[in-house]
């Protein structure tokens, strides 16, 4: 490995990863979640059409690889008339990538609810909506917070498939590097580690998130902490 | 009526419940087949009855946690026919009159005991936080867990949990408590102090149905018994004629069932 190269190279690839892979994940992430509660209440409706059409979305996006979802929304798209730029197409493609994914997640963690809760619920006045949002989500996002984590770290790898359709983000600016010099194993290492430590601050983040939602889940640590926080 | 101590009665004016026709099935599974009750305001009423005889249905059915399919539920000046269907906002109207006390208490496990009194009171009826709070903390220390107020229901006993689901009903100024079964899933040495609660709680002049097994608290405290057997009331009256003289050949071998145990 050529020093001198890590040096040269670590800044354009870092800028590709503040400018291009972590937005991309993030607002991918967010607007995936958004859909994803969409579609996950979407399933659980009365409606039989709406259920349906919740059905039929996790079924495609689920059932079809996400490169061409991606090529369907950059390069297949424009021939109908709609033209979307690299980045936001690739937004578009990773949102309603996770949506699909998520959704599914979101669905089981509102089934794991015990009935007792939205019956409690409704005794004391709450609407399903009411209900829904202050007593059986927040108990839910507890439940879907390790499997919603994997999907999250995925999408932090999946965003190098953005690279096929021109968006600088990190694997493309290695790319970038690499193609002139020939240097592919140093350019390419540097780029797995860099994705490996995103994932690595995502994981400590999980542990932290699990933490503080279910704080109510860990009575004896709770009471150890209470004794500590009297004596001190 | 009983004598009650001042200063613990009940803001609320509790209310009278009229039940006629009242029909409720799962599937094709008949469970009430035509429930005629009256419960007089501030009166207990204990409800028993083998187990699939449709008593805790019943209780569901006026909180309507059920929706029976026919016959009509009154209580105080709200009224519903299920035979006419539920028109939009009744159930809500209805509903707002009583408070129900979950055999399996069903706190909020992610709220801590103040919260879950708060919860309703707050975010449903839309009443000002403070006062809220001042009301909630009073009546954590009604069933004497005043220093429990922060603990999650998961760092609470069986027994423990169960006041404070009891507190959380009275949090919503009911005018009609109901429990159903509120000892059965407690360990026998904290039955006690969840009783012991609702002793004082009918001593202050409540409307309380109560469904449950304890038979000695039936006679003790329930000013009217209901003995419920096939979805329908087989034998009513005070606790001293249906428990100790029953008329009807179904209770008594009931009654010889459960207090053989």
């Amino acid at each position: 490995m050529d020093l001198d190269l890590v040096r040269e190279s670590i800044g354009p690839l870092l800028s590709g990863t503040i400018r291009g892979t972590i937005p991309l994940t993030a607002a991918s992430f967010v607007g995936g979640m958004v859909l994803a509660v969409l579609v996950a209440l979407a399933r659980l409706s009365r409606v039989g059409v709406v259920r349906w059409i919740a059905q039929g979305y996790v079924s495609i996006i689920r059932g079809t690889p996400l490169l061409v979802q991606l090529f369907i929304i950059f390069y297949a798209l424009p021939s109908l008339g709609l033209t979307i730029d690299p980045f936001p197409s690739a937004i578009i493609a990773f949102s309603l990538n996770v949506g699909g994914y998520a959704s599914e997640i979101v669905r089981a963690a509102i089934l794991s609810i015990p009935r007792g809760q939205w019956e409690a619920a409704e005794t004391i006045g709450y609407s399903r909506t009411m209900a829904l949002r202050r007593v059986i989500l927040p108990q839910a996002a507890r439940v879907a917070v390790p499997p919603l984590s994997n999907t999250f770290i995925s999408l932090v790898k999946d965003t190098s498939l953005a690279s096929t359709i021109l968006v600088t983000e990190l694997l493309r600016k290695a790319q970038e590097i690499a193609a002139p010099t020939f240097e592919f194993l140093t350019l390419y290492s540097l780029a797995a580690v860099i994705y490996w430590v995103l994932c690595l601050v995502l994981s400590i983040g999980q542990g932290f998130l699990e933490r503080r939602l279910g704080r109510h889940l860990q009575p004896q640590i709770a009471k150890v902490e209470k004794v500590r926080q009297a004596t001190a | 009526m009983s004598i009650h101590d001042e200063g613990f009665a009940p803001a609320e004016t509790p209310e009278g419940i009229e039940v006629r026709g009242l029909v409720k099935s799962f599937g094709s599974t008949p469970v009430l087949t035509g429930v005629d009750l009256d419960v007089a305001p501030g009166t207990v009423s204990v409800m028993i009855g083998p187990s699939g005889s449709g008593k805790s249905t019943l209780l569901r059915c006026l909180n309507l946690l059920e929706t029976p399919q026919a016959g009509r539920v009154r209580i105080g000046d709200d009224e519903i026919d299920f035979t006419a269907g539920v028109r939009r906002g009744q159930s809500a109207s209805l509903r707002r009159h009583s408070a129900m006390v979950f055999q399996s208490h069903n706190l909020f496990p992610h709220r801590t005991a103040l919260q879950n009194l708060m919860e309703g009171p707050v975010f449903a009826q839309g009443r000002p936080r403070r006062e809220v709070e001042e009301e909630a903390r009073g009546l954590l220390a009604r069933v004497g867990l005043a220093e429990k107020a922060d603990a999650y229901p998961d760092q609470l006993s069986g027994g423990q949990q169960q006041r404070v689901g009891i507190a959380r009903a009275l949090a919503l100024r009911p005018r009609v408590l109901l429990f159903d079964e509120p000892t059965s899933a407690l360990d026998p040495e904290t039955v006690g102090e969840v009783l012991a609660v609702m002793r004082d709680l009918a001593a202050e002049g409540r409307t309380m149905i109560v469904v449950t097994h304890e038979v000695r608290f039936a006679r003790d405290v329930a000013d009217h018994v209901v003995f419920l057997d096939g979805g329908v009331i087989a034998e009513e009256g005070p606790p001293q004629q249906v428990l100790l003289d029953p008329q009807q050949e179904r209770t008594r071998a009931f009654l010889g069932r459960i207090l053989s145990h």
